[in-house]
């Protein structure tokens, strides 16, 4: 385990300033213009917070991808959370950051904040608890790509395993793969390379990147961490891909990732959970990209239980979030931004999330 | 209001009959104005809280003050109320201070009021009426008037208390962020983040070592001397709730200047670096209640430092940016990696009761 000290090296001046004159050559060398998306919400808010965007050479562009789970969960997923309370009657627990987006009509899940059916939990252990208090159903919305699943499959398998009795799982679990499959396939993408995301890929490992990129049509994707100085070295290994002209998956955060992943982890969301086809904002419906309950613990399944609608995509009027999700606009360029979509009054997820690209560049700006 | 003490003390040998104990808890009728109040006040607060000058503290005082004074306000709702470095008391006190020293005034007069919860611990009040004892002495301020009212039970957070200050103006000057001009230096006078980081702390009962100690600290002799500074001395405030980042922004956002603060410069507290990095806060924007910022004449940056740091508390005082007018408004942050971006106002409620 890494030492809190440590840390502070990850953020040192003078290895960034040695990294950003390689990165300068580089760029130098590829003489056009190279955007390269960063996936996970996560690194788009490092890389805001610690200005490594105004480190780049012109010609570098960092563009924010599909990776802030609540960004990419549909608005109509919160319709049905919302029917939950209203109308079934369920207690609905949830992480904080659903709380304030809208769903089609409108409004969050926020305004039952205070009533005790809404319930914000920071860890998915904190469920059982809930369930024990209560006489009420309790409904977890489960979303997040592989780096949350595990905890909160593993909750679950728990609960089924006490038998402890109304208590379901709501899923809109994403997995990166093939978002990643999607955004390659859009012939309108100007995507150069991916800044792959570190916590997944913890879990993940590297081969399921491979199978996706290191092929025809392939680019290059670099697992990177989360420290100014993991975020250039990552940046500098995408750069010398380019300009070696090789498209290979490569792990420049191996302190937290191994080539392997985390196998017990994948077991655990393979016990209780399946890929599905699962729908996305901004991309649509992706095959194999969700991860559904199986048939063997459909008791738990609160789509099964409370027989909920299907999800639908559905954007509010000239909010831009499907395009940004997609790295097609800059937050800056949509015409809500920072005028009335603020995060203390979101129109979409992306300003909602904290780690939404739109909020990240509401608060620390797009300094060059 | 009621005073501490009630009109006559007449009643005070047959009062001491029911002498309050360690265990005993605040009543709805310690609140009502009688007996109970009376008792309360006179044993516990007159007593922990007379002074020569004001013997008697009563629902007013009359103060003998000559010229221009500021006067100020402030309410107290920390939770929790005992924690490392300092606790409720300490905080009413020096909090107010620092608002007047921070204004160019000399604190001299606190008012003070108690809301307190039905089945508050006598002893707890008595902890905390000593601790207030010993910053209005190190203040050198006065309490001369009081208020307590008790709330039912689950109507209140176990003891609120307000402070109203009155100080006399000793700064000639005004002391405004309109009178901030480019080239100015911005001067912060000791490390950042301790109040907040030992707050959040103790609420959650994070392992964090005896090291993480409250800030909560008396101003106005670092503030006084840089009232030497006379007019190159522009704007004063002190870094609370939103900590410097809402100071700099308050200090900038209204005029057609910007502020460029350099990162690694700013002074941090024990072990708050690390703290925060764990819970993924932003030391910017944690309170502090013993540090201020000072925004003086660029030449006089120097100057302004070493009167900081040869007093008290003020030995690791920093320049930590100049002003100019790249991005009217705003305040840009060289950040430690050497990245540029905007710091704003902090958002949404990131730690509540922290004052």
């Amino acid at each position: 385990m890494i030492k809190l000290e440590e840390l502070i090296h990850l953020n040192d001046r003078n290895i960034i300033l040695k990294l950003k004159e390689k990165i300068d050559e580089l760029a130098d060398e590829l003489q056009k213009e190279i955007k390269i998306m960063e996936v996970c919400g996560t690194h788009t808010v490092s890389i805001r917070r610690n200005g490594i965007h105004s480190l780049l050479p012109t010609n570098v562009k960092m563009i924010s991808g599909p990776g802030c789970p609540v960004c990419v969960t549909p608005a109509s997923y919160i319709d049905n959370a919302i029917q939950l309370v209203e109308e079934k009657r369920a207690i609905v627990v949830t992480f904080g950051d659903m709380l304030k987006v809208p769903g089609t009509k409108g409004y969050s899940l926020s305004r039952f904040m205070g009533s005790g059916w809404v319930r914000v939990i920071y860890s998915p252990a904190e469920m059982l608890e809930i369930r024990k208090d209560t006489s009420k159903p309790v409904v977890f919305l489960g979303i997040g790509f592989e780096t949350t699943v595990p905890t909160i499959a593993s909750t679950f398998l728990r609960g089924v395993e006490n038998q402890l009795e109304d208590m379901y799982l709501y899923t809109s679990f994403k997995t990166v793969p093939p978002a990643l499959e999607a955004l390659l396939a859009d012939t309108e993408s100007e995507i150069d390379a991916f800044l792959l995301p570190g916590h997944v890929s913890v879990i993940l490992g590297m081969e399921p990147y491979r199978k996706v990129l290191e092929r025809k049509n392939g680019i290059p994707g670099v697992i990177g961490g989360f420290e100014p100085v993991d975020i250039m070295l990552a940046i500098y290994k995408i750069l010398k891909q380019l300009a070696e002209g090789r498209r290979e998956v490569e792990n420049a955060y191996p302190r937290a990732v191994r080539g392997t992943g985390n196998p017990k982890a994948r077991a655990v969301i393979e016990k209780l959970l399946e890929p599905g086809d699962e729908l996305w904002r901004g991309l649509g419906k992706l095959p194999a990209s969700g991860l559904r309950i199986r048939r063997e613990y459909e008791n738990i399944d609160a789509v099964v239980k409370f027989g909920l609608s299907e999800e639908y995509n559905y954007e509010p009027a000239g909010c831009l979030c499907a395009e940004v999700i997609q790295g097609k606009v800059a937050p800056n360029q949509c015409p809500h931004f920072a005028k009335d979509c603020i995060p203390e009054e979101p129109i979409g997820p992306c300003m909602v999330s904290s780690e939404g690209a739109c909020a990240a560049y509401y608060r620390y700006g797009d300094i060059g | 209001m009621h005073g501490f003490i009630g009109r006559s003390l007449c009643g005070v040998l047959q009062i001491r009959r029911y002498r309050l104990t360690m265990m005993d808890i605040i009543k709805l009728e310690h609140g009502s104005g009688g007996a109970l109040s009376r008792k309360l006040t006179e044993e516990l607060i007159y007593e922990n809280l007379k002074n020569e000058r004001y013997p008697e503290l009563s629902d007013a005082t009359i103060l003998d003050i000559k010229g221009q004074f500021a006067f100020t306000t402030d309410t107290y709702t920390i939770d929790p109320l005992f924690f490392p470095g300092g606790d409720i008391g300490k905080l009413a006190i020096f909090g107010t201070c620092n608002d007047l020293a921070v204004s160019g005034a000399k604190p001299l007069y606190l008012s003070l009021a108690f809301v307190i919860e039905e089945g508050f611990p006598i002893a707890d009040l008595k902890r905390i009426l000593s601790s207030i004892r010993r910053a209005a002495n190190e203040a050198g301020i006065r309490i001369v008037t009081g208020d307590t009212k008790v709330v039912p039970k689950n109507r209140g957070g176990g003891i609120y208390i307000n402070t109203t200050g009155i100080g006399t103006r000793e700064f000639r000057h005004r002391i405004s962020g309109s009178r901030i001009e480019s080239g100015d230096a911005v001067v912060i006078s000791g490390p950042i983040g301790s109040h907040g980081i030992a707050i959040m702390a103790s609420r959650e009962s994070l392992p964090v070592g005896p090291q993480v100690k409250s800030d909560v600290a008396f101003l106005y002799p670092l503030c006084r001397n840089l009232y030497q500074l006379g007019e190159d001395l522009k704007f004063m405030r002190d870094a609370t709730r939103g900590g410097i980042a809402a100071v700099l922004n308050e200090a900038i956002s209204d005029t057609e200047l910007s502020m460029n603060i350099n990162e690694s410069s700013i002074p941090l507290g024990e072990k708050v670096d690390a703290i925060s990095n764990i819970l993924g806060l932003n030391p910017l924007e944690i309170a502090n209640e013993g540090v201020f910022i000072a925004v003086v004449r660029g030449s006089r940056g120097e100057r302004a430092l070493s009167l900081l740091r040869e007093t008290r508390g003020g030995d690791r005082a920093q320049i930590i940016g100049h002003v100019d007018s790249a991005y009217p408004g705003k305040v840009i942050l060289e950040t430690i990696s050497g990245g540029k971006r905007i710091l704003d106002f902090p958002r949404g409620l990131m730690l509540p009761r922290i004052c």
